[in-house]
């Protein structure tokens, strides 16, 4: 096989799934199940963790080399909100990745593209890897990449909602035209929904609430682990297309052997 | 326009009777559905839901994990003051009732907030009685002023405000405004509140409009069981929540579920509400309503709480006093009500951790409040 790294911004990824930190039932039990979902990328809430506070527990449990931390905004309801978290969490946490999420609607969590926008434009001009929690939408997806987002993240259903790929027709075409890695973030609620992703062409899914919520949280992080790694080798073995049609016995062109 | 309008459209005794009249037909029809409307909700709060009891709380727990996976947030309140100036005849604060009246000073607060940061919390609830002159909105932005540096959530609840007050309060650091109806019950509602501004059934019922055109970030209502038939009035809290949802959609909302404890110069309830039917009250609310938090205070029990966490309840307080200084200021001062459960905070933490659900702290920034 042969070496399939997954590259944004300056920072390369053998593992293709990324994942969250929150409703597990201790941070223990965080902790097993992201090593054992070898996930390089862990998104965690700036609103959970003590920032003023060095032992606070789940940053301690977060602390480890093959982890990245990658801050999310989670809870800001503007662009304004979303600048000044990011911000705050780049001093904190030293890291200039931000997982920009803006649902000012705190019912179904969903984005607001036109806040995700404009502070998308601000974070990059301040230097930070941004990578936006949006719908599945093509024509956003390509105005955050002109803005100069490092990735897009549509989402495959609402979130926490596990009902799979529900926008798959958007997201084919966010695959198609996108110039900046896809990753399908939330709503993935089961192994067999991120093969499906993988397969599509997705670059990474990003998965916690099916994991966390798991009765058997590493067994279900090594699940997702090895359903993104089968997608994603099917998806670079190509997958014989399917038949959509019935092949007829050439009715209507038949009458061209006659002919001769 | 406002919830009093869509209020004015339902009548008391109609929604009684069809309550009461369900069947448990209907109850079964109502839980093979996915999505559970307000016209279910009168279905699952109904007597003939009761022999479905456990179908609805495992239901519950189900969604309830699926949105807030296994964890549980904790908060506490602070009484900031006891004075009072309505007569509400259930409540120890009562301006007839003849106990010494306390509002804390500056020192006191500080003193009583280190008493609850070395507990552990970062949530905080505010409580007063209706004092205008004395603790009116220039007490309270202070107050949440004096003390935003070591909270990472402050929830108030005192007695309505106008909408430019919450605005202050809103800019000051405020993030939840508590605000309970008590009964949807009009003529119920005049009887415990013969006096003061809370006398005043309408002001206080759109007191949540107020707070959503305020832009707050979070309302909590809820009813107090006891003066009138827990079933109707919380029919009308989930239709006063329904309302908001669709009217303020960038709130957030929050449900309690406070029974009439015993007091001095306390009131018998009128009508009872058992154990199994807060249950069935929890559980359906969760199934109304997958997102919508579910919090229980220590007037309930030890027993009730420990199971309460699997239900659909998402919040809990510990260690509560109902009285300004309660903690270390003048821990012997007169409470608004008796808690039940008196377990220390550290007992709760591992209660809940026992059980498989992880205590949550902090789950906000305080730097996230600014003007909309």
């Amino acid at each position: 096989m042969t070496t399939d790294i997954l590259k944004i911004a300056d920072k390369t990824f053998k593992s293709r799934l990324f994942t969250g930190t929150g409703k597990f039932s201790s941070p223990q039990h965080m902790q097993e199940a992201i090593i054992a979902s070898e996930s390089e990328l862990v998104t965690v809430a700036l609103k959970r963790v003590d920032i003023e506070n060095e032992s606070d527990d789940m940053l301690l449990h977060l602390n480890h080399s093959k982890i990245n931390l990658l801050p999310n905004t989670s809870g800001v309801r503007t662009a304004k909100e979303a600048v000044f978290a990011a911000e705050l969490a780049r001093e904190a946490l030293q890291t200039n990745w931000v997982k920009l999420e803006i649902h000012p609607d705190p019912k179904y969590l969903l984005p607001d593209p036109i806040e995700t926008l404009k502070a998308a434009e601000e974070l990059v001009k301040l230097g930070f890897v941004v990578m936006p929690y949006i719908h599945a939408d093509p024509v956003l997806c390509k105005r955050l990449e002109d803005v100069g987002t490092q990735c897009v993240m549509p989402l495959g259903a609402p979130i926490g909602s596990n009902k799979g790929i529900k926008t798959l027709e958007f997201l084919e075409i966010i695959i198609e035209q996108s110039n900046v890695p896809v990753i399908v973030d939330a709503g993935i609620g089961a192994p067999s929904h991120a093969a499906f992703a993988m397969e599509l062409g997705a670059d990474a899914v990003l998965v916690n609430t099916a994991i966390a919520v798991s009765q058997h949280p590493v067994d279900m992080a090594i699940a997702f682990k090895m359903a993104v790694e089968a997608g994603r080798m099917a998806y670079n073995a190509k997958l014989a297309p399917v038949k959509k049609h019935a092949e007829a016995s050439s009715p209507l062109t038949s009458f061209l052997n006659d002919l001769n | 326009m406002s919830f009093k309008n869509t209020f004015e459209t339902y009548d008391w005794a109609t929604l009684e009777n069809e309550i009461y009249k369900v069947t448990p037909k209907d109850v079964e029809n109502v839980l093979r559905k996915d999505k559970i409307e307000l016209e279910d909700f009168k279905k699952l709060i109904s007597p003939a839901a009761k022999p479905y009891l456990e179908a609805m709380a495992q239901r519950s727990n189900a969604i309830t994990k699926k949105r807030f996976g296994n964890t549980i947030q904790m908060y506490i309140p602070m009484y900031l003051s006891n004075e009072c100036q309505n007569i509400c005849t259930y409540c120890g604060f009562s301006m007839d009732n003849g106990i010494r009246r306390k509002t804390l000073s500056d020192i006191e607060i500080l003193k009583e907030v280190q008493h609850i940061k070395n507990l552990g919390y970062d949530h905080i609830l505010l409580v007063t009685g209706e004092a205008n002159k004395t603790v009116g909105v220039s007490y309270l932005k202070h107050a949440i002023e004096l003390i935003r540096s070591q909270f990472s959530n402050i929830s108030i609840e005192v007695q309505p405000l106008d909408q430019k007050d919450y605005e202050t309060l809103i800019e000051s650091g405020l993030y939840a405004v508590l605000v309970y109806q008590e009964t949807y019950h009009k003529a119920t509602y005049k009887t415990h509140h013969p006096k003061g501004r809370k006398s005043n059934f309408d002001y206080r019922l759109d007191t949540p409009d107020r707070l959503g055109k305020a832009g707050i970030h979070k309302i909590g209502l809820g009813a107090l069981f006891g003066l009138e038939d827990w079933r109707v009035d919380s029919f009308y809290t989930a239709l006063h929540l329904k309302y908001l949802q669709k009217t303020y959609w960038k709130t957030k909302y929050s449900i309690s579920f406070p029974r009439l404890r015993p007091h001095q110069g306390g009131l018998a309830p009128k009508v009872e509400m058992t154990d199994a039917d807060l249950v069935q009250l929890i559980c359906a609310y969760r199934l109304l309503d997958e997102d919508v938090e579910l919090s229980l205070s220590t007037r309930e029990s030890e027993l009730f709480r420990n199971h309460a966490i699997h239900l659909g309840i998402t919040s809990i307080s510990a260690e509560s006093k109902t009285n300004p200084g309660g903690y270390s200021v003048e821990p012997q001062s007169l409470e608004q009500f008796e808690i039940s459960d008196e377990r220390s905070t550290e007992e709760i933490r591992q209660m809940i951790q026992s059980q498989g659900y992880d205590v949550v702290w902090k789950d906000w920034s305080k730097d996230y409040i600014t003007t909309h």
